[in-house]
């Protein structure tokens, strides 16, 4: 069986998927106050691709991504960026102090001299106009989110960068947000490295998955694993560190589905 | 109107111009302890002044700017709380400055009118020195404004888009230790930070905008000094303390103003 088989509805196109990536690590760790969060992670994000990274709590995700933005220092590997990049970082939760009086409009001009009307675009493109005026403090989670998505447009990125964007957000929140980061990467052709806990929201949506637990136990295209039970038998490795995952890593599965009690949560090596 | 009372009216106000919009930004960045701590240093700057032979400005100064790097270096290693570290350096530092000026025999300072200030023996070199710091302050204020801003909000941020944020970090203390040096005379280095805090505070609620908090604190930082100095010399009370009751009083009463839809 061809993995090619495996992708019948791939959104990628090949010229896409051969553009050089937009971001890459190289066998990269990070070591902070003598323990091992990331262990020679191999990470590359091309034009046009949705990145899920998932893994349990603890498992270096955000850390990851706090390399891959220039906020963490690798101990030993690399991160390359192509040149001058434009990355467009949505963090996860943004809270600004009750004493800086600040409209959600003056927000977004905070970060590089931008023109008014390309703030109203921005805000409209993120569905957030209404909120323009508002102090920046009384807006909620979800709104905030997509301020942030606007706010990030706003740097015409090139690569897009969320850390758990599903956490502020219900579940019809989320469904929105992501058509609104999928509907950018079609769009802008950018590419998007997402942090995710919630598997379920992302998967449709995603092109490749980053299982993380320290190291990469395992990547894969999610909607494959699940459309093709032979691809999952193929790669069972794999197909069984989504399963995990999901289950929060309380238990394992063996090969025919059934339940392992008491597995550690090293996904792939089970 | 005396040339003295003219002086203490422009210094007075000079400094109360340059407070408005600095503190703001320690309201913002909840820096008000670490002002404090920068002003307590003071003291052993004017001691070192006077010992190297250089102006005393020069030496607070001097001094405030290598206490703040001290600081950065310290809570870069987290080993102990940051309002541990202010605490310890904030009181070492004043006593320190205490014990210099001690054993500085020839040294004939009015400890006093450095603690609490005298408004009302500022010369004419005084009034160029304040000027010039506190133009300096301001104008590096104004050149890093939306930076510092963009900073204040979320460092991570800032940084992902490329913006220099211990530069700016260290700009900004740089700019804190020059309105002290600038005030020190007016109110004494231990209410310095009441300057900059009091009315930032008074001004929050009714503005929308940085910029309108930072203008609008300037506003009262100039009404708590006419009135501060009115008052001190209708009755004959300490020039400094007067304007930090002054400016407290405008804080009180700004806060029984009822503004709308907040």
């Amino acid at each position: 069986m061809s993995i090619h088989h495996a992708a019948p509805h791939a959104v990628r196109s090949p010229v896409l998927s051969l553009a050089p990536p937009l971001i890459g690590t190289k066998g990269l760790t990070v070591r902070l106050g003598g323990r091992t969060i990331l262990d020679r992670v191999d990470l590359e994000v091309r034009p046009g691709e949705i990145v899920t990274l998932i893994g349990p709590n603890g498992a270096g995700k955000t850390t990851l991504v706090r390399a891959v933005l220039g906020l963490v220092r690798a101990s030993s590997g690399v991160v390359e960026r192509r040149r001058s990049l434009r990355i467009g970082y949505m963090p996860q939760r943004l809270t600004v102090d009750a004493t800086l009086p600040l409209t959600v409009r003056r927000f977004l001009a905070l970060w590089r001299p931008v023109t008014e009307a390309r703030i109203t675009a921005a805000l409209e493109e993120a569905g957030v106009s209404h909120l323009a005026a508002s102090p920046v403090q009384t807006v909620s989670g979800g709104e905030m989110q997509r301020v942030l998505l606007a706010r990030a447009l706003l740097g015409d990125p090139e690569l897009l960068v969320l850390d758990e964007p599903d956490q502020a957000v219900d579940v019809h929140g989320q469904a929105e947000l992501f058509g609104r980061i999928e509907t950018l990467r079609r769009t802008r052709g950018c590419g998007v490295l997402l942090v995710s806990h919630d598997l379920h929201t992302v998967m449709a949506r995603t092109d490749r998955v980053l299982c993380l637990n320290g190291h990469v136990c395992c990547q894969g295209a999610p909607e494959d694993v699940r459309r093709h039970p032979e691809y999952r038998a193929l790669f069972g490795g794999h197909a069984d560190a989504l399963a995990v995952y999901v289950h929060h890593h309380d238990h394992a599965h063996a090969t025919d589905g059934a339940v392992v009690p008491g597995h550690d949560g090293d996904c792939c090596h089970g | 109107m005396d040339d003295f009372v003219l002086r203490a009216l422009a210094a007075g106000c000079g400094i109360a111009l340059v407070a408005g919009p600095l503190g703001s930004f320690v309201v913002w960045r909840r820096m008000a302890y670490f002002g404090d701590t920068l002003a307590h240093s003071a003291l052993l700057g004017v001691a070192l002044g006077f010992l190297l032979g250089v102006n005393p400005l020069i030496g607070v100064v001097g001094v405030c700017v290598a206490l703040a790097l001290a600081l950065v270096g310290l809570q870069r290693r987290r080993a102990l709380a940051s309002d541990t570290v202010l605490g310890i350096l904030s009181h070492s530092s004043l006593s320190l400055g205490l014990v210099a000026i001690a054993f500085l025999e020839t040294l004939r300072v009015d400890l006093v009118a450095y603690l609490f200030g005298d408004i009302l023996s500022v010369t004419t070199a005084d009034l160029a020195w304040i000027y010039a710091g506190g133009a300096a302050a301001l104008g590096g204020l104004l050149l890093l404004w939306r930076r510092l801003l963009a900073v204040t909000v979320d460092e991570d941020l800032a940084r992902v888009e490329g913006m220099p944020v211990e530069a700016l970090r260290l700009a900004f203390m740089l700019l804190i230790a020059l309105v002290i040096a600038a005030a020190m005379k007016i109110v004494g280095i231990l209410l310095i930070t009441s300057l900059l805090i009091i009315p930032a505070a008074a001004a929050r609620r009714f503005s929308r905008t940085p910029e309108a908090m930072a203008a609008l604190a300037s506003v009262f930082g100039i009404a708590a000094v006419l009135g501060g100095l009115l008052s001190s010399l209708n009755w004959d009370l300490p020039g400094g303390p007067s304007i930090v009751v002054a400016a407290a009083a405008l804080f009180l009463a700004s806060m029984m103003v009822p503004v709308a839809n907040r």
